[in-house]
């Protein structure tokens, strides 16, 4: 008996003055996209601790996107600096537990570029469900079940 | 009136703990008097059967060190915990997964490979341990090597933990005497450590934190009075609980964590290097990736002994 | 703070019409969000922004005895205010409210009604696990300090400094040079209407000088600033004149008897001023300054001729510079622009070749009052016979500045237009593109394709005094492509002015550190918004105005201006202003004093105390952004409103797998 392969799931941060912003245009411009991506408004994208993106994964995400101002641009001047600062070492300390570097992206989307917000969540969905499901050593000792030869 | 008993066990451990608690040097003979050690493998004959045969809740205070790794291991803190009234997950691997918890970035057969196959002084062929081999005088049953380490507290309920590699001798001692004037904290409480992070009990001086290029010890010598993240030698004592006084970094080495997070922080990996990444002096994405490409392994730098404790508590199985 | 505490969560789901209804089943939502943990209540309505879906949730807020309020609608950029303002009517901190954004993040962009409704289950199960953590938050209230604080007395300054000062309230006037009135005392004409720049700009710069309101301090900087929005403390460096600015009536005898010379920064080096002087006739104040670098008396003990003539006894030279400290309680910075030098673009040979001149040299020539007494010479004392005029240097240029400066097509074709009022010459105008976008700039520039003035479309390659023909000899050369004919030209003038660009004044960025704001690339003050906030900037209380925000012309500087004072008198009106209540806070028992967040504050709002060890945030200069709280290794600083419980809580809510 086969089951359908389960929807890629996609956590995306988005900071409340540029990318959620944006991802708000995309909606009032009725830009249609993959449903994939479930968004998680921060009022920065430097709020985003590594450890929310490691939790993202740990919970069952497949991929986790986020968005923030174009360097330059952040409302707090330079929040976003913060961000790109964490990401390649976050990227490779995914990548060391076995998650898949493309499945994390970092994206600057402004807060008129909505057409760019969903040609992202397309391209991000598309990559991901490409790679299918993470696996990754689920909470509640789930990979405690993997003890036997 | 009967002297209360105390017990302690090794999982997958390197003997530090116990030598440990050895460190206590003469006191140990005053504790003898005090106590009965009803079992501890590296000092004593007590045998298994030993155990099984006192009765539920018997023991008064048992010290676990090492992570769970094997059937066996898990049999044996599945026991110890039934036999005694408080169970203290004692050292890092106990606590947090420890060293051994490295082995969480493979599987059992990577590591039977490795080990039993690949290792230059093998000379066998193709020897593995199995858990059962038929020899014609009966059956020789070895435990199973889990895939995946697993603290403690991941399998039986932890009263204590007593964190380091190994816990310094004067906070063992410390718990110990706390444990038999019954003078121990709320249970859940994590004993011989405090509530901040290593940075409180350094006594390097901290200006302000940037780090514009990633150092080593081994190729270069850190100013003994400057914080050594400041000066680019990895230290993961602001994200590191404290309690062992700062030992490595006042040696003029970077904290390596052993003493797992501070209380609150779910992933001392993650936290640590979104801390150290946060004050990388660059302007660009590209610049970022240059500087932490200097680190090459982010893994074990920043989860060295947590790995089992973390979120995501290993690798994904290949 | 423990989740036993919030049992009882409302969840209003809203069809928004048919824009969420039309796509996501909201009763299968609903539905759904009975079953999560928590949820007290589920109720969908057409209309949740209106009167009755407001008044729905105040009356179960009462009824239910709802602790926590979930409304899964549009987007929080666009309700969050009115489902906040719903739960305190009811009596609960809007800080308890929760949106879920199941409107322009789900049923407007998703093809598949399914999977909008999954999506839609997934958002609300995020918002229900958020909100179960959510705390109350009080937003405070700091008095403003009703006094402000301008910087720079040019056109903008000035007419921010009365705006403010005319509404009954005090303004200190900070200006570094001895005089206000800035660049636009230095002009002739202003365009497009020609009216004489220090015409219209002395009548404000009197007001200035005597308005009861106005603390005017010329030849002043601020040297310090601390505090924040409200109560700002400054350290303003009053430098000494050598003239008591009580004591002296303005009589100009120190300034006739004066034996010494410099040349004067006001006619553009052009020509000579007095060791003690006034910039120019009109100066506000008419108290003189004396140069220390000129002055005899300073070098050599001797003279002191205005001194013994002044006859008020005005001229003090052992006066010192006095540092004075005000209280205000907002900031507004006018401090102007600085000329493109065009030494940097060798090919012009500026300062070399004697008859080329920089724009403001040119408005000095043109002056009535300038050195040539408004008349257009050459040094040889001839009036030119052709006069190139070179757009665009030092702009749109990616050697120097790539921005474009604004208002040199309009002033090089005023420059084009007083040269044929003044002289016969040709003029020519060497231009990229004729930028005239203001009310009667394009009618300018068809007047003066009247005027017979040649247009050479091309930007100006070099100029040159070698000359090739009879017709170049003693002459200078000007070299283009001209882009229209599709040939390079070689144009014989006599006389070459450089229409240089606008840059920031050389100190802005050390002058943005001083009142904690930012410079953007091209070196200019960054406004809070480019569009709906021009004239604030990211750090409260401190507003920027006219050129310092980027190159612009007169009308627009006093705009701004007129703009900044307005947004200043508004928070005077109401005497306090409100600060944002979702700010970071440092939990001193968990700080070890490590010090990594001490960098990370754009608005310098972490401290370390070195005594007790630990770092803390000033609530008032904190914004909320949350990068701290994301970067502390220890967990010691709560982003509230976005903590890590909070987060946490969301990240698995939103996980929520609706056919698991």
């Amino acid at each position: 008996m086969s089951t359908p392969e389960r929807e890629p799931r996609i956590v995306g941060f988005l900071c409340n003055w540029c990318s959620y912003t944006g991802a708000d245009l995309a909606g009032t411009a009725r830009i249609k996209y993959p449903p994939n991506v479930r968004v998680i408004r921060v009022m920065c994208s430097g709020r985003v601790d590594p450890t929310f993106v490691v939790k993202a994964f740990a919970a069952g995400a497949d991929g986790v996107l986020v968005a923030g101002c174009h360097p330059g641009d952040c409302h707090y001047i330079d929040g976003n600096h913060k961000t790109f600062r964490r990401v390649p070492l976050l990227s490779r300390f995914l990548e060391g537990h076995g998650i898949d570097p493309r499945r994390f992206r970092l994206a600057w989307v402004s807060a008129s570029e909505g057409d760019r917000f969903a040609a992202v969540v397309k391209e991000l969905t598309e990559t991901v469900r490409a790679l299918g499901p993470c696996r990754v050593g689920a909470e509640g000792g789930e990979a405690a079940a993997e003890v036997t030869p | 009136m009967s002297r209360p008993r105390i017990a302690s066990y090794w999982a997958s451990a390197c003997g530090g703990c116990d030598v440990a608690l050895l460190d206590v040097h003469e006191r140990l003979l005053e504790l003898a008097e005090r106590v009965e050690i009803v079992f501890w493998p590296i000092a004593l004959d007590a045998k298994y059967a030993d155990v099984e045969a006192l009765p539920d809740g018997a023991i008064d205070l048992t010290l676990l060190n090492g992570a769970i790794q094997t059937s066996h291991h898990e049999a044996m803190a599945h026991l110890l915990r039934r036999k005694s009234k408080t169970l203290v997950a004692c050292g890092s691997c106990a606590h947090i997964g420890g060293i051994p918890g490295l082995a969480n970035l493979f599987n059992r057969e990577q590591i039977f490979q490795a080990v039993y196959r690949d290792a230059p002084s093998v000379d066998s062929d193709d020897v593995v341990p199995l858990t059962r081999t038929e020899t014609p005088v009966g059956a020789l049953e070895l435990p199973e090597l889990h895939s995946t380490v697993r603290t403690l507290s991941q399998v039986v309920e932890v009263d204590y933990s007593l964190p380091g590699c190994p816990p310094p001798a004067e906070r063992v001692w410390e718990a110990l005497q706390a444990a038999l004037d019954g003078a121990l904290p709320p249970r859940g409480a994590v004993l011989g450590a405090t509530d901040q992070t290593q940075c409180e009990d350094c006594p390097r001086e901290k200006r302000e934190l940037r780090v514009s290029s990633f150092r080593r010890i081994a190729t270069e010598q850190p100013e003994p009075e400057r914080c050594l993240l400041e000066q680019g030698f990895l230290c993961l004592g602001p994200a590191t609980r404290g309690g062992c006084g700062a030992l490595c970094q006042r040696s003029g080495v970077g904290c390596r964590g052993c003493f797992g997070p501070p209380p609150g922080v779910l992933d001392q990996g993650a936290k640590a290097l979104g801390a150290v990444a946060s004050v990388l002096e660059c302007d660009d994405e590209a610049r970022a990736a240059e500087l932490v490409g200097e680190i090459p392994d982010p893994v074990r730098s920043f989860a060295r002994f947590s790995i089992p404790s973390s979120l995501l508590r290993r690798r994904s199985l290949p | 703070m423990s989740e036993s505490s919030a049992a009882r969560v409302g969840v209003y789901i809203c069809h928004c019409g048919t824009n969420i209804a039309g796509k996501v089943d909201v009763e299968q939502v609903a539905e759904r969000a009975r079953t999560m943990e928590g949820v007290a209540l589920v109720k969908d309505y057409k209309f949740m922004c209106s009167d009755p879906g407001q008044d729905l949730i105040g009356e179960d807020i009462a009824r239910e005895k709802l602790d926590r309020v979930v409304v899964a609608s549009c987007s929080p950029l666009m309700h969050e205010p009115t489902f906040r303002a719903a739960c305190e009517r009811a009596g609960l901190n809007g800080y308890l409210m929760q949106m879920a954004n199941i409107r322009e993040h789900c049923s407007w962009v998703t093809v598949d009604k399914e999977a909008a409704t999954d999506k839609a289950t997934a958002l609300v199960a995020g918002a229900v696990a958020r909100s179960r953590h959510l705390r109350p938050l009080q937003r405070r209230r700091v008095d403003v300090n009703p006094a402000t604080l301008v910087v720079g007395g040019g056109v903008t300054g000035i007419q921010t400094a009365l705006d403010i000062a005319d509404s009954g309230r005090r303004v200190y006037l900070v200006e570094r040079d001895p005089t206000i009135g800035g660049h636009m005392a230095r002009f002739d004409k202003t365009f497009p209407t020609l009216d004489c720049a220090a015409c219209i700009l002395t009548p404000k710069m009197v007001r200035v000088g005597q308005h009861e309101n106005i603390t005017l301090w010329t030849w002043s900087e601020v040297e310090r600033v601390s505090g924040y929005v409200g109560s700002f403390r400054v350290t303003v460096r009053r430098r000494a004149r050598y003239v008591d600015e009580a004591t002296c009536n303005g009589c100009g005898v120190c300034q006739e008897k004066c034996p010494y010379k410099a040349p004067s920064e006001f006619e553009s080096g052009l020509a000579k001023r007095k060791a003690i002087y006034v910039p120019f006739p009109q100066a506000v104040p008419k108290v003189p300054v004396i140069d220390p670098a000129a002055c005899v008396y300073f070098k050599t003990g001797k003279c002191k001729a205005c001194q013994k003539l002044c006859p008020t006894g005005a001229v003090d030279f052992e006066q010192q510079d006095r540092l004075v400290e005000i209280d205000v309680g907002n900031i507004v910075l006018c401090t102007g622009f600085s000329s493109f030098d065009a030494a940097r673009l060798g090919a012009y040979r500026y300062g070399e070749l004697a008859e080329v001149y920089t724009a403001l040299e040119f408005e000095r020539l043109c002056n009535a009052s300038g050195p040539t007494g408004g008349e257009i010479r050459l040094k040889s004392g001839e009036e030119p016979r052709a006069v190139g005029i070179v757009h665009c240097v030092g702009s749109r240029d990616r050697r120097f500045n790539e921005h474009c400066s604004r208002v040199c097509c309009m002033y090089a074709l005023k420059f084009a237009h007083l040269l044929k009022e003044k002289t016969r010459a040709e003029v020519y105008n060497f231009y990229i593109d004729m930028r005239c976008f203001g009310k009667g700039y394009e009618q300018f520039y068809g007047r003066l394709l009247d005027e017979d003035v040649r247009f050479v479309r091309g930007r100006a390659a070099s100029v040159t005094d070698h000359a090739m023909n009879e017709g170049e000899r003693g002459r200078l050369v000007i070299r283009v492509e001209d882009t229209l004919v599709g040939q390079t030209r070689r144009i014989p003038v006599d006389m070459v002015i450089l229409a240089t660009g606008l840059e920031a004044q050389r100190d802005a960025d050390e002058v943005a550190r001083r009142f904690n704001i930012n410079v953007g690339k091209d070196g200019f003050f960054i406004e809070k918004h480019p569009k709906l906030a021009p004239v604030a900037t990211a750090t409260d209380g401190v507003f920027i105005a006219g050129a310092c925000q980027g190159p612009k012309d007169i009308p627009d500087s006093v705009a701004q201006a007129s703009a900044a004072a307005a947004q200043v008198l508004t928070t005077l009106a109401r005497g306090s202003i409100e600060v944002e209540a979702a700010t970071s806070v440092v939990d001193a028992e968990r700080c070890s004093g490590c010090r990594l967040c001490n960098t990370l504050c754009p608005y310098s709002a972490i401290t370390f105390d070195a005594e007790r060890g630990v770092s803390a945030v000033n609530d008032a200069l904190c914004k909320g952004c949350g990068t701290c709280a994301a970067a502390c290794p220890s967990g010691a600083i709560e982003a509230r409103h976005f903590n890590d419980e909070q987060m946490f809580a969301e990240i698995e809510g939103v996980l929520h797998d609706v056919h698991a």
